[in-house]
């Protein structure tokens, strides 16, 4: 009697799940349909399937949001940004973590203390500075986004430097390594767990985002965020373009996340944890 | 490593060179500058406090600074709940657990402008057909009041992030051992009673960290407001971080946008260290 009820009450819960999680993927159920309608079938009703299928509104915004441009530069964006992370981000962790100087606490103080300050309090002198040194271009980004990812970088792979036995440090040593082959070949292929936390969490953040690029990248080399948003206000009132858009722009992450879901989900379970 | 040795120090400089430049200096350098006449190139005059007292009266910056607070408020609790809520349902023995766990966490992946683009097409048309429909007049013309603005931004960002808090009660649950469920269940605790004194107070370090990550992240929010409402009706619904990038890059007000951006800093900093102190304090005394 028990062991029913205990049934009949999974099924509920599992009914209620698919039935919220049906909503949180209606609104992209809507995007995609509706991006696939004329303009003259979006306007006589949006909740229906299509009259006809309309491939020709992801044609045109293919072409009008120069998505393998904006796709290139964001990928490269990306992952130049992400590379400068992790490599700076794990060495700095590892000298801070083996010295136990006062001085040594002070710096990663500093470091884990900067998390506090919000990008729109450094923004204006930022751009200021970045603009007197003509340094307003992709390598000033990718730059920015070091000074900016570092922080939280750095405090993860302090954390993981831990459970890194200083032996390990020591045994490279007596066999004749110097400090930068002992943290590369012994050290940093300890921390591959950490460093992919690190990548996705830096990937999530830089691939996103908008406010940076803007004030910082031309149009000409912007990143898809950047390109939307341009694109976007071309097209104001005009759905089925916008909507075909907005899919393509949002095929990336989907593909991503289909292929690493696993390692997204514990890097961003970490990340928030620690 | 010592501090005096040379490989010490190589290891930091490239962190220590971006952190400085991208950061402290900047934020130095503009806490300076707010108090004088600075055109984003030079400043002229010194002018004390003036910009601080000027911003103080200017009703569109202090009514975006309340604005903020109440969107805060509102999405931490909500957040909270939610994420609790659908961790709850995802740790329990469902099939679908992990095709739910995906689905719920997906809007994290996206960038706030796209989800706000797709959301204008939501509150706009989807919500207007349905009205159509059911003549439920209440959902005409979502976005263009500036309290479904506000309910709008609201439930935009709840969709989005609930999936991220979510995945941070899940990590605390699923270390609670199963032995003290099971040995709760024997002794006839019902559900509720184990989760209010086993699930519950296991799950409270949970609490510091979602609150500390939801509240930072209502105060900075920014794409979200662009895409959305852009701060409509009449800079009704613009946030503190828009304001901000507003009064700089559109009425090249520089310094008085940094003296704004200063207040900022000063809330958002105030904000978390309190809540670290106070939770650092309560789960000690549990």
């Amino acid at each position: 009697m028990k062991k029913n009820n205990e049934k009949r009450n999974l099924l509920s819960i599992e009914i209620l799940g698919l039935l919220l999680g049906l909503i949180w993927i209606a609104p992209f159920y809507l995007m995609i349909v509706n991006a696939f309608k004329s303009k003259r079938d979006i306007f006589s009703g949006v909740l229906g399937f299509p009259e006809e299928i309309v491939f020709a509104n992801f044609v045109e915004a293919f072409i009008d949001l120069e998505f393998l441009k904006s796709l290139f530069n964001s990928v490269l964006i990306t992952g130049l940004s992400i590379a400068i992370i992790i490599l700076f981000s794990s060495m700095a962790g590892y000298a801070l973590a083996r010295n136990k100087s006062k001085l040594s606490g002070i710096i990663f103080f500093i470091f884990v203390a900067a998390m506090l300050i919000p990008f729109q309090s450094v923004m204006i002198p930022l751009v200021s500075i970045f603009g007197q040194a003509d340094m307003l271009n992709a390598g000033g980004l990718i730059f920015m986004y070091l000074g900016f990812g570092c922080s939280l970088s750095i405090f993860l792979y302090h954390g993981a430097m831990t459970g890194i036995s200083k032996s390990m440090d020591e045994a490279a040593i007596i066999d004749g390594a110097n400090r930068f082959q002992t943290f590369w070949y012994i050290i940093f292929p300890l921390l591959k767990p950490i460093s992919v936390t690190v990548g996705i969490l830096n990937v999530i953040w830089i691939w996103n985002d908008y406010l940076l690029p803007s004030l910082v990248l031309s149009e000409s080399n912007a990143t898809i965020p950047l390109k939307m948003f341009y694109f976007f206000g071309q097209y104001t009132k005009q759905w089925h373009l916008a909507l075909a858009g907005l899919t393509i722009a949002i095929i990336p992450v989907i593909v991503g996340y289909f292929f690493a879901q696993k390692q997204i989900i514990n890097g961003v379970s970490e990340g928030a944890v620690k | 490593m010592q501090n005096r040795s040379l490989a010490f120090w190589l290891f930091l400089t490239p962190v220590i060179l971006g952190l400085g430049i991208v950061v402290v200096i900047p934020f130095f350098y503009g806490l300076f500058y707010s108090f004088t006449d600075w055109n984003g190139i030079t400043a002229n005059e010194f002018l004390g406090f003036e910009n601080y007292i000027k911003l103080f009266q200017e009703n569109e910056f202090m009514s975006s600074i309340w604005f903020t607070v109440k969107f805060a408020v509102v999405t931490v609790i909500l957040l909270n709940i939610m994420g609790l809520g659908l961790a709850l349902l995802v740790t329990r023995n469902i099939k679908s657990s992990n095709l739910l766990r995906t689905v719920f966490f997906m809007p994290n992946l996206i960038g706030g402008l796209i989800l706000g683009f797709i959301w204008q097409f939501i509150f706009i048309s989807v919500f207007g057909d349905i009205a159509g429909l059911t003549g439920i007049e209440g959902l005409n013309g979502w976005l263009s009041t500036t309290n479904t603005g506000f309910w709008g931004l609201v439930i935009l960002t709840a969709w989005q992030m609930a999936g991220y808090i979510m995945i941070i009660y899940i990590a605390y649950l699923e270390n609670i051992p199963k032995e003290l469920i099971e040995a709760a269940k024997i002794d006839g605790e019902s559900s509720f009673q184990r989760f209010k004194n086993i699930t519950f107070p296991l799950v409270a370090p949970a609490f510091t960290v979602s609150m500390f990550l939801t509240l930072s992240m209502a105060f900075k929010i920014y794409d979200q407001n662009l895409s959305l409402t852009n701060g409509g009706p009449f800079n009704s619904t613009q946030m503190v971080a828009m304001e901000i990038v507003r009064t700089a890059f559109s009425d090249n007000q520089m310094a008085y946008a940094q003296a704004k951006a200063v207040i900022f800093f000063l809330i958002v900093a105030v904000i978390a260290m309190t809540q670290v102190y106070y939770n650092k304090k309560r789960e000690v005394e549990m």
